[in-house]
């Protein structure tokens, strides 16, 4: 009997030492869900997040430390596929997009804000009238911070005859 | 042929007596004529003229963009007086880029070339001129009517299926010209079939219109291939994909098109069309609207120029009685809204229609869903309008395409049945638009990437050309200097 338990003490002692030496030596780094953020955030490093590059915020997403809403670039678009992939809820109370708008009366052509743009959205010569192509713009506001004359608003945008849809029905019940 | 059943469907009071057998007049023409350059399925027009020109009637104003398009012609001889933006028929009242035609009264023709003969032309070219005249569907769908006959006639479509069904309330037009010109949508019929290389046609008519049965029949007695059938009066058999069903009991499948199941429907007005212009090679610059309703004095059946007002027929037929009236632009049913009836009729206007309140209804606060089911059997497409709703209203977009939202076609008769007055077509409208919104944010996110990646990659390219250019001018540097310090030796 004495033979038996030695048996299975030796036995298991030295499973469970294999196993714990796998364990560490055949260990894969955990980083399948941020490989998959990477994919989906632009991967510009624009750094209009705050975080260093997009490497940076895929590990903030990833430690639960930033929103899913933290690139403006990617807009509502990503805002909803990232919460998706974090299985995270969105807060969409932010209202409507809003777009960068130029006052012709007041801009100066400085050029200032051209240079800035992550997505060339702004269109323009020194000395001369700039505007916002709101096809391009992103709304991330990093240009309405250097112009000189705030003539650069961030602005809802007007509805299309494309982009105008019914409204949901004001209803007490249904 | 024996006639199938289609599923659902209702039975709303016609209501065509008030305009039904009237002979179709002539609006008198407008001094000003606005033609949005939007007015088909696709990509909108191109305008060719410039402010301040001349226009024969009929001349080419804006050409077709895309495949997917339709010309524009001069409804009438004039001067283009501008080009700019004015309100759409359209319910949201925004503003679409339309031509300004400020009309002389001549009436003066373009010179366009003499007709051929149809018959001798390939059936492309034929395809070809309809597309030229500027034909679209003209019963609302507004789909280019050239690309429907070239691609069905690529699937192999053997009947032409002419609907004259009419389903809509109020509305008499597509009656109107079945009395009246037959004989020429007869023509067109044969046109088209020679167009299609298609061997039978049938033509539906719903049997509350039988002055209209009778006078098809007469006019296609002479084709054999051509025959006439008279529908029962449901609505909505004159969809295209009921209708089909009604013909032949085949069902279109879903995201499927009709001539997967080997018909092609057009409307009456579109055979019409054809005949205009492949006969007398007319484009399209006028079409028949009906102007009815409770609020409407004298309700009539008009041939009216594309661009002209919706007020402009509104007071030729005694102005609207009643300032509650509400405005719409088709039938009851399906009908668009008008923001005001400063609209202009477009090619697929087939009503102007100004209801009173008794007409409508009283506005009922909408109460709860109780589950009855009626909607259920009422939906011709056999989906479940009260499922669909609960999702549009908890937002549950995945969830409501998955109920086949794609496939609903709003034709309103789950609302039509609803006791509790829950407006369903509007949930599936805002569905839809938010499905729509959401489709172009992601491609703006993917555009988004794009052009962030073709800045970078510029910057790239610019600090590569410096780096090069102080390279080349290091090297260019360096031999002056040696042949400098061969001098000084």
């Amino acid at each position: 009997m004495i033979a038996a338990m030695m048996t299975l003490t030796v036995l298991g002692s030295l499973l469970g030492l294999l196993l714990s030496l796998a364990a560490r030596y055949f260990q894969v780094p955990s980083d399948a869900l941020r490989e998959d953020i990477m994919e989906l955030l632009p991967g510009v490093n624009c750094g209009q997040c705050g975080y260093p590059g997009c490497g940076g915020a895929a590990d903030a997403l990833v430690a639960g430390t930033a929103a899913p809403t933290l690139c403006p670039p990617g807009g509502a678009a990503l805002a909803r596929a990232l919460a998706a992939k974090l299985g995270r809820a969105l807060d969409v109370s932010a209202g409507p997009p809003l777009l960068a708008e130029i006052d012709e009366s007041l801009c100066i052509g400085c050029a200032h804000c051209g240079k800035l743009c992550a997505t060339d959205a702004i269109i323009g010569a020194p000395k001369q009238i700039h505007v916002v192509l709101q096809e391009a713009c992103t709304g991330c506001g990093v240009c309405v911070d250097v112009c000189p004359t705030e003539c650069l608003r961030l602005r809802p945008q007007k509805p299309t005859f494309e982009s105008w849809c019914w409204p949901k029905p004001a209803l007490a019940g249904v | 042929m024996r006639l199938h059943d289609f599923r659902g469907g209702v039975h709303p009071p016609s209501r065509k007596h008030l305009s039904a057998g009237r002979p179709i007049e002539s609006l008198p023409l407008p001094s000003r004529l606005h033609i949005p350059l939007q007015q088909h399925a696709g990509a909108p027009a191109l305008p060719v003229v410039t402010v301040g020109q001349q226009v024969g009637k009929g001349e080419l104003l804006a050409r077709e963009q895309g495949v997917t398009s339709a010309p524009l012609h001069a409804p009438s001889s004039g001067r283009i007086a501008a080009i700019g933006e004015f309100t759409a028929p359209h319910a949201s009242g925004l503003p679409l880029p339309t031509i300004i035609l400020d009309t002389d009264g001549e009436e003066r023709w373009a010179e366009r070339e003499p007709p051929a003969d149809p018959f001798a032309l390939s059936p492309e070219e034929v395809a070809h001129r309809v597309g030229a005249a500027g034909i679209v569907g003209m019963g609302g769908a507004n789909f280019p009517a050239a690309v429907k006959l070239s691609k069905a006639r690529q699937a192999g479509v053997h009947t032409l299926v002419i609907n004259g069904a009419e389903c809509e309330p109020y509305v008499t037009c597509d009656d109107q010209l079945m009395r009246e010109r037959a004989g020429e949508i007869a023509d067109g019929i044969a046109i088209m079939l020679h167009a299609l290389q298609a061997p039978h046609a049938v033509v539906a008519i719903e049997n509350n219109k039988p002055e209209a049965v009778e006078a098809m029949s007469d006019a296609c007695r002479h084709d054999a291939r051509i025959e006439v059938l008279s529908l029962p009066s449901r609505y909505p058999a004159g969809s295209a994909k009921q209708l089909i069903q009604l013909l032949t009991g085949l069902e279109t499948p879903a995201g499927g098109r009709g001539t997967d199941t080997g018909l092609l429907v057009h409307n009456v007005g579109t055979a019409y069309a054809a005949h205009r212009a492949l006969r007398h090679d007319r484009p399209l610059i006028s079409r028949i609207v009906t102007v009815s309703g409770g609020a409407v004095p004298e309700p009539r059946n008009l041939e009216v120029p594309i661009g002209a007002l919706a007020a402009d027929l509104l007071a030729y037929c005694g102005g609207v009685s009643d300032e509650r009236a509400r405005l719409l632009m088709g039938g009851p049913m399906m009908g668009q809204p008008l923001p005001g009836p400063q609209v202009p009729v477009i090619k697929g206007t087939n009503g102007i229609l100004a209801l009173t309140p008794d007409e409508i209804g009283e506005a009922v606060e909408p109460s709860p869903c109780i589950r009855c089911g009626r909607c259920v059997d009422a939906c011709p497409m056999g989906l479940l309008p009260l499922e669909l709703s609960k999702r549009a209203r908890g937002e549950d977009w995945e969830g409501i395409q998955a109920l086949g939202l794609n496939d609903c076609m709003s034709c309103g008769s789950c609302a039509y049945v609803c006791p509790s007055h829950i407006p369903l077509p509007q949930y599936f409208a805002y569905a839809r638009g938010m499905l729509a919104a959401q489709r172009r944010e992601e491609q703006k996110a993917r555009r988004t990437r794009e052009l962030m990646e073709q800045r970078q990659a510029r910057f790239e390219r610019q600090e590569r050309a410096k780096a090069e250019a102080a390279a080349q001018r290091r090297a260019a540097k360096k031999p002056r200097t040696a042949v400098l310090e061969a001098d000084e030796d």
